[in-house]
């Protein structure tokens, strides 16, 4: 009888994979090839058949991100992938990978499953463990620079999409300023080295912030507040942050890998919000409420709440945001997204939301 | 000549049309089922609010569609302002009642609060996934029963011990009204029940978190049943409006915002007489096969959308 190739001792090279989302495949990529020497498959842009794949063999009451990853899997298998990682988190992100393993072997998908959950996120070594298990052979060193440079490269994505969410929606030449990006992203791929990734980065900032803009004094400026998964990743959340800077709103989000990495911290945001959470609800749930009362603070003319359906710790974080919209007269838009490819809804929303800002905007002038 | 406008509201029942004059007096109205075929519907309108309109002084110059289909009949009808629900409900009713500050409306397939100060909205919410408490949940409920929808209301107001009805859950509603019949509670007391029913739906849901304050207009094709409109006021503790219009406010607020618009694109009543063919077409560039939807009018091509790319654009002649 054949052993499994997943009992296999390991082979030189395997194929590595992990989840697409938003535009971080590319720093993945970067840790897997540079790192461990490895072949990374980048998964193919997410699409409604990525979508389809991953509803028809997940169960249906699973939020979506689950649905997409799962999906992303298939199609990352189909390119060639024999090894998939999958990382935790602290809701149901944290059973994902067990359970995705067990729908591909249930499929007969003879693949490697490497799941980060086990990794205890306050003690780095227990990733280097993890890494270990993909190439017993490790050179420290040289996986230690290339980390430094994928957490380089996150910053750097994070940087350049927040300036472009910023700035897009009163581009004189939306166009270009798309280019920019899409370019950006090209050859950030190629980028090696810190000092690479410092040069295009600048350099793209320089040409974002060169685009003519035709800013008014006082923009609608719109704060997206939500789910890790959902709020990040445009695919998943139908291009929100596109449509709205179709209207002319200024959009700022916080949440962000880079955020996320050294900023989410309960013991800075809890005294912060301690007004409206006592205590940290899971997941993304603080970071919400502390960016939403960021919002209103500031005078923003709207928050809009993004989640996928049924994602709890975002469920527990909207008796908050209540909170916080009665407080400071803020409208909050509450959206959530399952697999449903219907945009009339969405846009009736959306639409309503901005007619709303502005006509508010404009009664208080 | 005077200036008229036109204003279509083609919602997932029904399909609701108002010609305005300049003054906002409503010259033509109708209110069809839209059996699901916006197309022909806005046609039998089209055709209605023809004969109503007196042509030798009027002329239609602009139109405005809102409702779920407003993107296909406003290409239809070459309308200068296609707008979502929400708003045109809101400039709707704030121009026949200032004051409002509250907006109730529960229509076929969807229901709305809308908050408003000032004569502004400063917030609203919208049912999300799950039809309870609509319309179109009334309706089957009376075909249970064997009772006209219409007929609903007066029957409700009859009932002096409304049965409790699980509001949650159309299913949950459905289930514990056959219990409620079959234990041997009146159809009256069951209708009550079911008016009661959607209206705690409908706080719970849509109106949870929302400060109601008065005055409240309650509108959409509800608000013409008596007992919900009864049930309102007693749990909301409240006087709630119905303008005897409450059910055209949709196409009311959108002819407005049509005339605002400062777009004249004369109407042409012909509409009804031309031939409009939708097509669903799937792009297949890409592994994403956004659905388009192309319309064409009398075999020609005038509209497409639904392609989420530049690559599947497809080019109006």
């Amino acid at each position: 009888m054949p052993v499994s190739k997943y009992r296999q001792p390991l082979p030189q090279n395997c194929k590595i994979s992990f989840p697409q989302f938003a535009s971080y495949g590319i720093a993945m990529e970067h840790l897997i090839q540079k790192g461990l020497g490895m072949t990374y498959v980048m998964p193919p842009r997410m699409t409604r058949h990525t979508l389809e794949l991953g509803a028809r063999y997940a169960p249906d009451s699973v939020c979506a991100p689950f649905k997409l990853n799962l999906g992303c899997f298939l199609e990352c298998i189909d390119e060639g992938a024999d090894t998939l990682i999958q990382t935790g988190g602290t809701c149901r992100l944290g059973y994902y990978g067990e359970l995705h393993e067990q729908i591909l072997r249930d499929m007969g998908k003879d693949v490697r499953f490497v799941n980060f959950a086990e990794c205890d996120f306050s003690h780095p070594k227990t990733f280097v463990d993890e890494f270990r298990e993909l190439k017993p052979d490790l050179d420290l060193k040289r996986f230690s620079a290339a980390a430094v440079e994928t957490v380089r490269m996150v910053n750097a994505i994070d940087e350049v999409d927040a300036l472009f969410r910023r700035r897009i929606g009163f581009a004189e030449d939306p166009k270009a300023m798309e280019a920019i990006r899409t370019n950006w992203l090209r050859q950030l791929r190629l980028a090696d080295g810190i000092k690479q990734i410092e040069l295009l980065r600048k350099a793209t900032v320089r040409l974002l912030e060169s685009q003519k803009v035709n800013m008014p004094k006082h923009p609608i400026r719109v704060g997206v507040v939500g789910e890790f998964f959902t709020v990040m990743d445009p695919f998943s959340n139908h291009d929100i942050e596109y449509e709205l800077a179709h209207m002319g709103v200024l959009v700022d989000r916080w949440m962000d890998m880079s955020n996320c990495m050294y900023h989410y911290r309960s013991r800075k945001m809890l005294p912060r919000i301690k007004e409206y959470a006592h205590y940290n609800m899971g997941a993304t749930a603080m970071a919400t409420i502390d960016a939403a009362l960021h919002y209103a603070k500031s005078g923003f003319d709207g928050i809009i709440h993004v989640k996928s359906a049924g994602c709890t710790p975002e469920i527990d974080a909207i008796p908050a945001l209540q909170n916080i919209s009665a407080d400071y007269h803020v409208p909050i838009l509450y959206l959530s997204f399952d697999t449903q490819t219907s945009e009339t809804g969405l846009n009736t929303r959306l639409e309503a939301f901005y007619d709303m800002i502005s006509m508010r905007k404009q009664a208080h002038k | 000549m005077e200036k008229a406008y036109l204003g279509v509201d083609i919602g997932s029942i029904s399909t609701k049309g108002v010609v305005l004059d300049a003054d906002n007096h409503i010259l033509a109205s109708d209110y069809l089922w839209t059996e699901g075929d916006p197309i022909g519907a806005t046609k039998r309108l089209a055709r209605s609010l023809e004969k109503q309109l007196d042509s030798t002084r009027y002329q239609i110059v602009a139109a405005g569609t809102t409702g779920s289909a407003r993107k296909l009949v406003g290409t239809m009808l070459g309308a200068v302002v296609v707008k979502n629900e929400i708003t045109a409900h809101a400039i709707g009713t704030t121009t026949l009642y200032p004051d409002v500050r509250t907006i109730f409306e529960i229509g076929g397939q969807d229901s709305k609060i809308i908050l408003i100060e000032n004569g502004v909205v400063v917030d609203y919410a919208m049912n999300t996934l799950c039809a309870a408490g609509t319309g179109s949940f009334l309706s089957s409920q009376a075909r249970r029963l064997g009772v006209a929808v219409e007929d609903f209301g007066e029957i409700a107001l009859q009932s002096k011990n409304p049965a409790a009805i699980a509001a949650r859950c159309t299913v949950f509603a459905e289930s514990d009204l056959v219990h409620k019949a079959q234990i041997g509670y009146s159809k009256t007391d069951i209708i009550a029940g079911l008016c009661r029913a959607v209206v705690v739906n409908y706080l719970n849901n849509v109106g949870k978190g929302k400060k109601i304050v008065g005055p409240v207009v309650f509108q959409g094709g509800v608000s013409k049943n008596a007992g919900v409109r009864a049930a309102f006021e007693k749990e909301t503790g409240l006087p709630v409006i119905v303008d005897p219009n409450g059910h055209l406010m949709g196409a009311f607020g959108v002819a407005i915002l049509a005339r605002r618009s400062d777009h004249e694109a004369p109407f042409n009543s012909d509409v009804a007489d031309m031939e409009f063919v939708t097509r669903a077409s799937n792009c297949g560039q890409c592994a994403n096969n956004c659905e388009r939807i192309l319309v064409y009018r009398d075999g020609k091509l005038i509209d497409a959308w639904g392609n989420r790319c530049e690559r599947g654009a497809i080019r109006i002649p």
